[in-house]
């Protein structure tokens, strides 16, 4: 498997460095695990160099797309493109790829020794990624006395070392401090700029209106995806914003010192609707799907 | 305190492994002492030999069990069959008047003891000779049982937490995701427990036999090739239990659990040719007993390598056997977790669950 950095990338691409046509991602997926419907019929296209955000409460499914992404949940119906699990870099969920009992330094260089990355290419490597994770003064603590947020940088880390071609992250920046976000987001813009295809599932909307593609998921079921831009445009019914809730309690929510309302179908008289982001886009496309679900 | 009683025997009925241990173990030890626990050999393996065996055997009562009569065979062959423990006592007669010599195996010590015992109740009609041990003790036999317990105390249990460690702290999941076979992991969760065990291995038998004066008569690479084997065996077995368990607890209980029998079944503490029939062949399927065999055997007796073969032969099958099974249970682990249902199917499924 040849590794190739930026610049020289082109001219030595092994096969599976090129993504088919239609690119990675999974289409049309549905994924039955245990007789519950973890997915359904869902698809998200991974392209390179670019962020594709998956958004959704606990038990979206989120998780599952992601496993089934890197080879470990089989789909049931629909299919899977994905670089050979070799080329994959997966960061579990709470920094959980992280072995406690190893320093920095060790972790990464059993990683290494795992994709046979060695010599001057692991000095360079590591070098350079514990610099950009702010983890160079910490090399050798062991991973268990580092905070939560340098760990989930380590388990980036360790994710990225081997210059994977399809790059999934599980909730990378949960439970992280904010400064430890923005340098856990530097890094996974590096990395899509280095032509990686990157995927991270998140609860954090801004980061989600971040990225280049979106996909919102409830309950396993597609609710909206597509650039945010375009999520948020096609935000169902209508948002208004004030005091106190306008309508029904269970569909008005709290943000900051407002209470926003929603509605499906158009504004009603005298109504000043609010353009949405994506927060509350996200609840109000959750809500069109409850209501459309109550109705029939 | 209703509520912590009740919430109490809730969590028992979730663990159902403990609960299976409190009613099972004492029955099981009811049991097991109840057969095992016998110190006193009733049967005596006797082979005669010399020139008047004929007439020897005929006059040997029980506890003396003549399974051959030999007449051609002499003294030197007699001490072979007792290396090889093809006997426990070999009566050597001669032509010259005066009673027969009693070749006693002393690396048996119950069955030693009884026909010491015997032979001195027979008012002079056989004279006894100890071989191996000579002063029948007690520490001359349990060194060489003990090498075997320690291994498996610490084989077992030690390597038993070590997959579930990975399993509880979720980096199984980031192993099933990086370049490497079943087999990968598995060695390279036993090469540092199986270089540790070596060491204490060779340090309990030296320390052993220097403390308490036990000789060291057999075959220095014999030893080695069946406590190799024998380490395989209980490394594999932890490994085994490491991946059908959920968490450490679980894998500690289980352990224990393989390496309790074995210290009590094994033929180290309670003679096997003294337990019930029932009781005994649980012995046989336990790899301390056939490791006891070799180490007794090396140890004292300067057992040849033929007669040790199917010891060594079943603990390499042993071997095999555990680790195909850790292998291929934890093959299923690093799968993908597969859908329940068929792909066919699935749609129609999906429309029943939303």
């Amino acid at each position: 498997m040849s590794r190739t950095v930026p610049g020289e990338r082109g001219e030595e691409a092994s096969p599976a460095r090129q993504a088919p046509p239609e690119g990675w991602g999974v289409f049309g997926a549905t994924v039955v695990l245990d007789r519950t419907t973890a997915l359904d019929d869902v698809t998200l296209a991974t392209p390179r160099g670019e962020v594709t955000a998956v958004v959704g409460g606990d038990g979206a499914g989120k998780t599952t797309l992601l496993r089934t992404l890197v080879g470990r949940v089989r789909v049931s119906a629909g299919r899977v493109s994905a670089p050979p699990p070799v080329r994959c870099g997966f960061m579990p969920t709470g920094a959980s790829g992280v072995w406690l009992d190893l320093s920095v330094a060790e972790n990464l260089d059993f990683v290494a020794a795992a994709h046979r990355i060695g010599g001057r290419a692991l000095a360079d490597r590591r070098a350079e990624l514990l610099a950009a994770a702010g983890l160079a003064g910490a090399v050798d603590r062991l991973a268990q006395d580092l905070s939560g947020g340098m760990r989930q940088k380590l388990a980036f880390c360790l994710a990225i070392l081997h210059r994977p071609d399809l790059l999934v992250l599980d909730e990378p920046s949960t439970g992280v401090d904010p400064v430890s976000r923005v340098d856990l987001w530097r890094l996974i813009s590096r990395a899509a700029a280095e032509d990686t295809a990157v995927v991270m599932a998140t609860t954090y909307l801004d980061e989600a209106e971040r990225a280049t593609t979106c996909l919102v998921l409830d309950h396993g079921a597609t609710l909206a995806s597509g650039a945010p831009a375009a999520i948020l445009a096609g935000t169902p019914g209508t948002l208004t914003t004030g005091r106190a809730p306008a309508g029904p309690a269970e569909l008005s929510w709290r943000r900051g010192y407002e209470t926003r309302s929603w509605h499906p179908g158009p504004p009603r008289d005298g109504e000043e609707p609010i353009s949405a982001d994506m927060e509350d886009s996200v609840i109000a496309y959750t809500l069109a799907a409850q209501h459309s679900g109550d109705a029939s | 305190m209703w509520a912590m009683i009740l919430k109490e025997f809730l969590e028992l009925r979730r663990d159902r492994r403990t609960m299976a241990m409190i009613i099972a173990l004492p029955l099981l030890l009811l049991v097991i002492f109840g057969y095992a626990a016998n110190f006193r050999v009733d049967d005596l393996k006797t082979r005669v030999v010399g020139p008047q065996a004929a007439q020897v055997a005929q006059q040997l009562e029980p506890p003396f069990d003549v399974t051959s009569v030999r007449p051609a065979e002499g003294r030197a062959d007699g001490e072979k069959a007792l290396r090889s423990e093809k006997a426990a006592v070999v009566v050597v007669t001669s032509a010259r008047p005066g009673p027969p010599t009693a070749l006693i195996d002393g690396s048996q010590l119950f069955s030693a003891q009884s026909a010491s015992a015997a032979a001195a109740a027979s008012n002079g009609a056989l004279r006894p000779q100890v071989l191996f041990n000579p002063h029948l003790k007690t520490s001359w036999v349990m060194v060489p049982g003990l090498v075997g317990m320690i291994m498996a105390f610490i084989g077992t249990i030690v390597t038993a937490i070590g997959l579930v460690r990975e399993r509880q702290a979720g980096t199984l999941e980031q192993l099933a995701v990086m370049p490497f076979r079943p087999s990968d992991v598995i060695a390279g969760k036993i090469a540092p427990y199986f270089v540790l065990a070596a060491v204490d291995m060779v340090l309990v038998t030296v320390i052993g036999c220097l403390l308490f004066g036990v000789p060291f008569s057999g075959n220095v690479a014999v030893f080695a090739l069946g406590a190799a084997l024998f380490l395989f065996v209980v490394l594999g077995l932890g490994v085994l239990i490491s991946t059908l368990s959920q968490n450490q607890g679980q894998a500690m209980q289980m352990a224990l659990m393989t390496v309790m029998p074995q210290i009590l079944l094994s033929g180290m503490i309670f003679p096997l040719t003294a337990m019930a029939a029932g009781v005994r062949w649980i012995g046989y399927v336990l790899p301390l007993t056939y490791f006891n065999m070799i180490s007794n055997g090396v140890m004292l007796r300067n057992a040849p390598i033929s007669s040790l073969a199917l010891p060594l032969g079943v603990l390499a099958f042993m071997a095999v056997l555990v680790f195909s099974g850790a292998v291929l249970r934890f093959r299923r682990d690093l799968a993908p977790s597969a859908p329940r249902a068929v792909p066919a199917k699935a749609p129609a499924l999906a429309g029943e669950a939303r």
